[in-house]
């Protein structure tokens, strides 16, 4: 029996330019990049907030406060918030071109997507940089134990 | 794709009455594109609400503290096993992917039921720690 299957492309992403930046290419390169770092970098942030002491028992503001006051911790989690937003987002990209089938849903949809992993890359970049330890007037039951010595 | 008549390629070699040759139709190839989009979705959805509570964090310790507390009831600690099964899921499919593009295609079946089995080993030392971790308090 001979039957011919169609190549497996999407029927709705724009076609391939002939010329320029191959942009699916590198959209193709940096989810396997991307996912490869992401494994080591969501493996380690669950072990360390869900295996280590009390797990999910022990989390609570004092403990991101040692985090976000670690440059360690800082670089870690900024990378992660990068790496893996916008993996996600090209992700379900890839989706909406898979099962939008309409140009006008095609362009809402990413347009969200887009406007999703902006404004969260944003707002938790300028929370880990900006993340004061110890606010003025919290309750010294609910801060790190070093805020105590300020 | 033109195909020579009376010459048989590697594909039609091994196809009974479903075309085969196909990593992405039927059986485990599909399954594990299935499993790798539904896991990809939960995982982003559950990332954006990840980072909006952390932002709390710049709000006030009592905010924090009122909504991670929420994570730490027997309902959202059986949620979280789900996540990590999902994440771990994820994770080790997209090594599967990776070396089926760049190692032998030829592997992807074995490759899916050793993914199985790394999950299984990796669910098998997370989930008893976590709901202890989750009952106990």
């Amino acid at each position: 029996m001979t039957s011919t299957i169609e190549a497996p492309r999407s029927p709705d992403s724009r076609s391939a330019k002939k010329s320029g930046v191959n942009w699916e290419k590198w959209g193709w390169i940096y989810m396997r990049v991307s996912g490869v770092v992401l494994i080591v970098l969501i493996f380690g942030h669950l072990f360390v907030n869900l295996m280590t002491g009390e797990g999910v028992s022990a989390l609570n503001f004092a403990f991101v406060a040692g985090k976000f006051t670690d440059p360690f911790w800082m670089v870690w989690d900024i990378m992660m918030l990068w790496l893996a937003l916008i993996h996600g987002g090209n992700g379900m990209r890839t989706l909406v071109n898979d099962y939008a089938t309409s140009r006008i849903s095609r362009g809402i949809l990413k347009v969200a997507i887009l406007v999703s992993v902006v404004s969260l890359i944003t707002l938790g970049t300028l929370v880990v940089f900006t993340f004061d330890p110890c606010p003025a007037g919290a309750p010294a039951d609910l801060v790190a134990s070093f805020c105590k010595s300020l | 794709m033109p195909q020579t008549a009376g010459t048989l390629d590697s594909q039609q070699k091994t196809t009974s009455r479903r075309p085969a040759g196909t990593l992405y139709r039927g059986n485990t190839g599909m399954w594990s594109w299935v499993l790798h989009r539904i896991t990809g979705v939960a995982i982003f959805f559950f990332l954006l609400v990840h980072i909006l509570d952390t932002a709390l964090v710049r709000v006030s310790p009592e905010a924090y503290n009122a909504v991670i507390a929420q994570y730490q009831t027997p309902i959202m600690g059986l949620g979280e096993v789900a996540l990590v099964g999902a994440i771990v899921f994820h994770a080790f499919n997209g090594l599967r992917i990776i070396l089926i593009d760049f190692w032998n295609a030829k592997y992807q079946r074995v490759l899916f039921y050793v993914v199985i089995g790394l999950w299984v080993v990796t669910m098998l030392a997370f989930v008893p720690r976590h709901l202890i971790n989750v009952f106990s308090h």
